[in-house]
């Protein structure tokens, strides 16, 4: 028994978005309110109220010993209650990353026009475990430059302009190279 | 073990569109409909529904599966859903399974839907809800940037270019040529890749399958009632499914660790010891070109690091040694999220029957894999298919 | 084992504000496109009949969820008329506000199908609906009609 194009002839009739859109075909709309206020919890709120801060904060668990980051009330791999908190730094290591041209409405940049793609990357941040790391933003930096093990360290938004949120570190910028001593 | 036999016995599914008049309901008729012809059974002969289909913010339906139970011939029947993003497809088919190897019942319609053109213009604001709430989506993410992720990733980890991997495209659209229910078939060269509209490197808009509405179904039946009216049953001879952590940036994103734990326990169950043998034919999930040797990696098809050298080496083609895709794939046929899957299944159904039309691959094969994938790129489902 | 730390305060607990956005155009398929086209051009309800059955759904459908027949060929013209099988009078809006003139809402079971159908009653007394009651379909003007179920104003008690 062959799946032939006969039998799946009438089994779906393909539409045109201007069907659609011009009324073709009788359409119902629908723009639902979807609102939430999501509960932070013990570790998120604690998370946000430190990049209120200015600083990062990691969970730790002392029996398989890593930090976490985003801090987590409970290890997921030991299925136990984590232990302590402990600051991390605010910098990292540049784990992956992507040059979009795209933006969250799946709409297009004007890159021609010379908007900056944009460039998000998974983070690995310095003083949690490693592999540890977080989403956020690079900027600061060609994106033709960005390579996978390149140092970064977070822009902060000034202290009066944050709000106790993820975007209160703006993005994370290439680290300026060590001083050499003695010149 | 204590579990039954399970067979399929009969496949439907409908042409995958990108914009389909017809309900959710509808479609999952047509597909349901013609899995029963196929089979020759009625309605009545079916004991059990399992409904699979991805968020229901998709459809824009609430509880999409109590709204699709009637389409899918559950009307007064046990129905269950069951829902792992992605991996729903074949995660259907293994539920299906459960409900007929237990002992439970005879036979269970397995039937999966996705219209995802309600969402418009499209499903992105739908699939912005895969990142945490809080603490990511403040940075406006698109789904696109988690695969672009790993896609950059995976290639850094095994020195892969994007020439090797566009040519996943170019062989799985050209595949689906000979698909009926293919919505974006064609021959297509590595340089069209390349050269298509950049969506976020390293992805370009050819190495990503489309946004599709469609349906697929199957029977599946135990032993004794597949003999009795089916002459060439496919059995399902192994199962396996596997959950990584939602924490997706601790995780190296390089291999699949979860498909690789399914993926044993389906071989385990089947008596597979080694895979790139014993397997004949597969379909592993490619919704996008990097995922099809991501996944080879991690169904253990090939040792890490090796899945481009098959591709380049011809292995991977209808007429080569180890077919992957010869469906066409989510690249080629279309990508209506849970029914993409379970046409993987019915592709490998067909290939193990010798039915696949122009699709056939030679050699006769008896034993085939169809894999899903999905979530926040977190479960890992396998079935293991033998004539 | 219990979390190693808890919020004690209510005013410490914290919480992030945020939307899911979502846009939808619906299609009514195809069954649901002849529905309302038959609303809309020629004020009638449209079923679709099972003869394996004896059963007439509406709205009408493909297929009959009893049996899996495909009924696609076998749609019939309801015309307007029914009775009210069950109804309600509702006095508050979604969020919890009184109205200012209560809506009384009904499950209509239209005559020769097997089906019911839910609208508004109006041009009638909360108090004078009773289940039973003979109900015809209001419809508005042709050119204020848009083939949607609304093309209904109500139903309203049947005269003669």
């Amino acid at each position: 028994m062959e799946i032939t194009k006969e039998m799946v002839e009438r089994t779906a009739t393909a539409l045109k978005l201007e069907d659609i859109t011009k009324r073709k075909v009788l359409t119902t709309p629908w723009q639902p309110k979807v609102q939430y206020a999501w509960d932070d919890g013990p570790a998120i709120g604690r998370y946000l109220a430190e990049l209120k801060n200015g600083r990062i904060i990691a969970r730790t668990c002392r029996k398989c010993r890593r930090i976490m980051i985003p801090p987590r009330m409970f290890c997921e791999l030991c299925w136990r209650p984590s232990d302590d908190w402990t600051f991390v730094k605010d910098t990292g290591v540049v784990n992956t990353f992507v040059i979009s041209h795209v933006d969250w409405k799946a709409g297009r940049l004007d890159i021609k026009g010379g908007e900056r793609p944009l460039t998000p990357a998974v983070i690995e941040i310095d003083g949690a475990s490693a592999g540890m790391g977080i989403l956020h933003m690079l900027d600061e930096v060609d994106p033709w430059q960005i390579k996978i093990g390149m140092k970064v360290q977070a822009v902060w938004k000034p202290q009066a302009e944050r709000q106790g949120a993820i975007t209160d570190i703006r993005y994370f910028k290439p680290l300026a190279p060590e001083r050499k001593r003695g010149k | 073990m204590g579990y039954r036999r399970v067979a399929i016995i009969g496949a439907g599914m409908t042409k995958f569109v990108r914009f389909a008049q017809e309900t959710g309901k509808e479609l999952a008729y047509e597909a349901s409909k013609m899995a029963l012809d196929s089979a020759g059974l009625d309605l009545s002969q079916i004991d059990c529904v399992s409904v699979g289909s991805a968020p229901d913010a998709f459809d824009g339906v609430h509880m999409k599966g109590e709204y699709l139970a009637d389409g899918s011939g559950g009307w007064g029947k046990p129905v269950m859903r069951n829902f792992v993003g992605g991996g729903t497809g074949v995660m259907n088919v293994i539920h299906g399974w459960h409900h007929v190897a237990s002992g439970m019942f005879d036979t269970c319609l397995v039937v999966s839907e996705e219209k995802m053109s309600s969402a418009f213009p499209h499903p992105a604001g739908a699939f912005v809800t895969i990142f945490d709430h809080t603490t990511e989506q403040p940075i406006k993410p698109t789904l696109l940037w988690i695969f672009a992720i790993e896609m950059n990733r995976f290639m850094n980890a095994h020195g892969y270019t994007k020439r090797d991997i566009a040519q996943v495209a170019v062989k799985n659209k050209k595949n689906a040529i000979d698909h009926p229910c293919a919505q974006l078939p064609g021959e297509i060269t590595v340089d069209d890749v390349l050269n298509s509209e950049v969506m976020a490197y390293p992805v370009n808009r050819l190495d990503v399958s489309p946004t599709s509405d469609g349906a697929a179904a199957v029977i599946l039946a135990a032993e004794h009632v597949a003999r009795r009216v089916c002459e060439k049953p496919v059995w399902i001879d192994g199962v396996g499914w596997a959950l990584d952590t939602a924490y997706w940036c601790t995780r190296d994103l390089y291999y699949p660790d979860y498909v690789e734990v399914a993926a044993r326990k389906a071989y385990e169950m089947a008596g597979i010891k080694e895979p790139s043998k014993e397997i004949h034919i597969a379909e592993p999930y490619d919704p996008f070109t990097y995922k099809e040797l991501h996944h080879m990696e991690g169904l253990m098809l090939c040792k890490r690091g090796e899945s481009v050298k098959l591709l380049n080496d011809g292995v991977t083609q209808r007429t080569g040694n180890l077919p992957i895709c010869p469906s066409g794939g989510l690249l080629g046929v279309g990508n209506p999220i849970s029914a993409a899957a379970v046409m993987k299944i019915i592709e490998i159904f067909l290939q193990l029957r010798g039915e696949a039309g122009k699709r056939q691959v030679p050699g006769k094969p008896t034993c085939g894999l169809a894999q899903a994938w999905g979530d926040l790129m977190q479960v890992g489902t396998v079935v293991v298919m033998r004539s | 084992m219990a979390l190693a730390e808890r919020i004690h305060r209510t005013i410490d607990a914290t919480h992030w504000r945020g939307e899911i956005p979502l846009n939808y155009i619906y299609t009514p398929g195809r069954a649901g496109e002849q529905f309302l086209r038959a609303l809309l051009d020629e004020e009638t309800f449209l079923g679709a009949r099972c003869a394996a059955c004896g059963v007439t759904y509406v709205p009408a459908r493909i297929f009959c969820e009893r049996c899996f027949a495909r009924i696609e060929d076998s749609f019939v013209k309801l015309g307007k008329r029914g009775t009210v099988h069950a109804f309600t009078v509702s006095h508050e809006t979604f969020d919890g506000v009184r109205k200012e003139e209560p809506s009384i809402v009904a499950l209509i079971k239209l005559d020769g199908a097997d089906g019911v159908v839910l609208h508004r009653l109006g041009d009638v007394d909360p108090g004078d609906v009773r289940v039973g009651l003979p109900v015809e379909a209001v419809f508005k003007p042709k050119k204020d009609r848009q083939g949607s179920i609304l093309d209904v104003r109500h139903f309203r008690p049947a005269k003669g």
